[in-house]
């Protein structure tokens, strides 16, 4: 009860935040939607973005004709034009050429005029390219395949934020805790609620890894450890946690909706680097994971705390025995992966991107993939199991449809089980 | 507020066919977690093998009705021998995440693209695969009042359809556990161990529960289907495996009428939160909250439901405390 009254006071500190960014996210489709739109005549558009090298080009005039009808408009300052047609069939689009900005011309091979058909939808977009350095390149294999490795070198080492801090809590009290997808979504949409604010997005993100860290707090405090004192057996906690699971997401989606917003900066540049490109954020997230990565391992390995939660994690009792404090121990886990989850999340809405109520649901069995492979309760397990995880839902796609791609990462998880079911790095003797 | 209108909507709950299909999957978890102690977590899976065998035979290849059903039952049998080659040998715990999978697994599969000709993908199958169904209807055309309830011919078959399918499921499980097989399968809840020292096969054992328990689950999903018309596969995620979890403790997990009872008051309870909260909106008694927000307050309170009952309650209304599948 305790818990929920604090979740709720939590939660509703954040809600004005979340419905005023909801006007602000608003205000600003309003500004991005072209001013030449000739408000909802029509229910088929045709559309486009015009830029080239230096950004968007605007006061470009575009004439479409086609099926007895004759519109034009001219980009706006993003580059964007729309023209709505009254009916599907075909239209030739013509950019006037001497609208351009001095500087700007067509890329060689673009058909100017050009033909464009509907099929089937009520929207097409027809880019013209421009400039030179735009040539639509074949791309090699090991091309798209170094980046999506890298790409999934950068996912994986997100779930292994996550992964970790729920291997450590199994390791210790032994919880398979299902609301620990809701402790990823709580960062990111902390961090949003935050941004809304306007605190810059450095101290935002902060203050969301905090707060998940006390999240985590309030978990064990008020839930977890008067479980633990009553001596509730360990299928009972697990649903438990399912319970809590459900809760947190609806309470969530309660105060943030479910709609999905988009954290400041979520649009980064792509950086090129000779064979493999990468996008700024990705970049940030990959670099972020690791350093925190190898500060826990460095934690684990090197510092007394360190050494005393892994002897937690091997036999609680014998670890009491020997004058740990256990409790302090499974505390300080609860705050250290409550805020490894919340730094996961916020770099999972910038990998997907976006925040929504549902998106630490989505990861959440990716994040227990990436435990068992490695095998419960290992941490060094749960951080190579993530990253194979993360490499084969990236990789994968060059082969899979994009929207099966997690398929692949389940299916991993459940052959592992058959043929070594303690894991990658786990002990033969924990699977019963 | 109109009082009355509220409760005739709680009682249609109580009879309609989402509340039968819930309470015979639920009772398929009952013989799967409350009898055996397997912590299947894939319950969802087994009702979209239901609802997209039936709809899929029907749609693509114009099978009959019986025929279509068999093709919704086979393909349940086979996704609980392939769940349970590798899982039943697996610790609960393992056992649950691999159940979760399995059950997205085939969410994601029946929502690519690339099978959207076969499955409709995010948008799921409709176009008359019930007719079939209602084709069989022997009630003469007209509307019938049930309790304060008016129905039409269709939706009054149905659901005689529906919740004499739970009865015979029920009768089922009773006789089951009460028969030397049922006994050894609470033997293998209490202590697999010294069941396989009895010179038993607990893995065929549990694999018999597992495929038995998910042909109600598949039954489930045709009854949950048929009368909507439509297949979803939103409606197959894991949510649906937890409220059918949050039915079964509800009512009692180790009871035949359990999930039955726990599935109507799951629905009443949903019901009457729903139409009380929308009549004080409408009313102005409640001015914080949109009908968006009474609809999410309702699936916060299963969650912290499911927890409650869980620490306090963990045998449910019927259950008895010693027969519960874990310590």
């Amino acid at each position: 009860m305790l818990l929920i009254a604090g979740l709720m006071a939590a939660l509703f500190m954040s809600a004005p935040a979340a419905g005023a960014s909801t006007h602000a996210a608003a205000t600003d489709m309003n500004v991005q939607t072209p001013a030449s739109v000739q408000a909802g005549e029509f229910q088929n558009r045709i559309s486009g973005v015009l830029r080239n090298a230096e950004g968007p080009l605007a006061d470009v005039r575009i004439s479409v004709t086609g099926e007895g009808f004759e519109g034009e408009t001219t980009s706006d300052d993003n580059g964007s034009w729309t023209i709505e047609v009254p009916e599907q069939g075909a239209y030739e689009v013509e950019l006037d050429e001497s609208t351009l900005p001095e500087g700007a011309a067509l890329a060689e091979g673009q058909e100017n005029p050009r033909t464009v058909t509907f099929a089937g939808t009520t929207n097409i977009t027809t880019l013209f390219l421009f400039g030179e350095g735009i040539v639509l390149e074949t791309t090699s294999f090991w091309n798209v395949f170094a980046d999506r490795a890298v790409a999934g070198l950068s996912f994986g080492l997100l779930l292994a934020l996550s992964a970790v801090g729920l291997s450590l809590i199994f390791g210790t009290t032994g919880l398979t805790n299902f609301a620990h997808g809701e402790m990823v979504t709580a960062g990111a949409v902390m961090t949003f609620a935050f941004a809304a604010l306007g605190l810059p997005a450095f101290v935002a993100i902060i203050l969301a890894v905090i707060g998940g860290a006390a999240l985590g707090y309030v978990q064990d405090a008020g839930l977890w450890k008067p479980l633990r004192k009553r001596g509730s057996g360990l299928i009972p906690m697990m649903i438990v946690s399912i319970g809590l699971a459900l809760a947190l997401r609806y309470i969530i989606q309660f105060f943030f909706g479910g709609a999905t917003q988009q954290l400041p900066g979520a649009q980064g540049r792509i950086l090129d680097f000779g064979p493999v490109s990468i996008s700024q954020n990705n970049l940030n997230s990959l670099i972020t994971s690791l350093v925190v990565i190898l500060l826990i391992a460095f934690l684990l390995l090197r510092t007394r705390i360190g050494k005393a939660t892994r002897a937690v994690a091997d036999n609680p009792a014998l670890a009491a025995a020997s004058g740990i404090d256990v409790d302090r121990v499974i505390r300080l886990v609860w705050v250290v992966g409550g805020a490894l989850a919340a730094l996961g999340g916020i770099l999972w809405a910038y990998y997907r991107p976006g925040v929504s109520f549902n998106m630490g649901q989505q990861i959440l069995l990716l994040i227990f993939a990436g435990v068992v492979l490695g095998g419960l309760g290992t941490v060094f397990g749960a951080l190579v199991g993530s990253l194979i995880v993360g490499l084969f839902v990236e990789v994968s796609t060059i082969w899979l449809e994009a929207d099966l791609k997690y398929v692949g990462a389940l299916l991993i998880m459940i052959i592992v089980l058959l043929f070594r079911p303690e894991g990658i790095l786990g002990r033969r003797e924990r699977v019963g | 507020m109109d009082f009355g209108n509220i409760l005739a909507l709680a009682f249609g709950e109580i009879i309609s066919p989402t509340t039968a299909a819930y309470a015979l999957a639920a009772l398929g978890l009952a013989v799967h977690f409350g009898y055996s102690g397997l912590l299947n977590f894939g319950q969802a899976g087994f009702m979209a093998m239901g609802a997209y065998g039936y709809a899929i035979s029907t749609l693509s290849f114009n099978a009959p009705l019986p025929v279509a059903v068999l093709v919704a039952l086979l393909a349940s049998v086979i996704f609980a021998v392939i769940l349970g080659i590798p899982t039943l040998r697996l610790r609960a715990d393992y056992l649950a995440i691999v159940t979760i999978a399995a059950a997205e697994i085939v969410r994601y599969i029946v929502t690519t693209n690339s099978l959207t000709n076969i499955t409709g993908s995010a948008n799921g199958l409709a176009g008359g695969f019930e007719n079939g169904f209602f084709a069989l209807n022997p009630i003469p055309e007209g509307t019938y009042n049930v309790g304060p309830l008016t129905m039409s011919e269709d939706s009054l078959f149905v659901r005689l359809v529906a919740w004499t399918i739970v009865a015979l499921a029920c009768v089922t499980v009773w006789l089951l556990m009460r028969s030397p097989w049922g006994r050894v399968l609470k033997g293998i809840r209490e202590d697999e161990n010294a069941v396989r020292s009895l010179g038993k096969n607990v893995y065929a054992y549990k694999m018999q529960a597992l495929i038995i328990g998910g042909l109600m689950g598949t039954f489930a999903g045709m009854i949950f289907t048929i009368p909507r018309g439509a297949v979803q596969p939103a409606n197959y995620a894991t949510e649906l495996t937890f409220f059918l979890y949050t039915v079964v403790l509800l009512g009692g997990m180790a009871t035949v009428l359990g999930p039955v009872i726990g599935a109507m008051i799951f629905w009443v309870v949903l019901s009457l939160t729903q139409s009380l909260l929308f009549g004080a909106i409408e009313i102005g008694a409640i001015t914080f909250l949109t009908n968006v927000q009474a609809g999410q307050l309702r699936y916060i309170l299963v969650g912290v439901a499911l927890m409650l009952l869980m620490i306090f309650r963990p045998q449910g209304v019927l259950g008895n405390k010693k027969e519960l599948a874990f310590a």
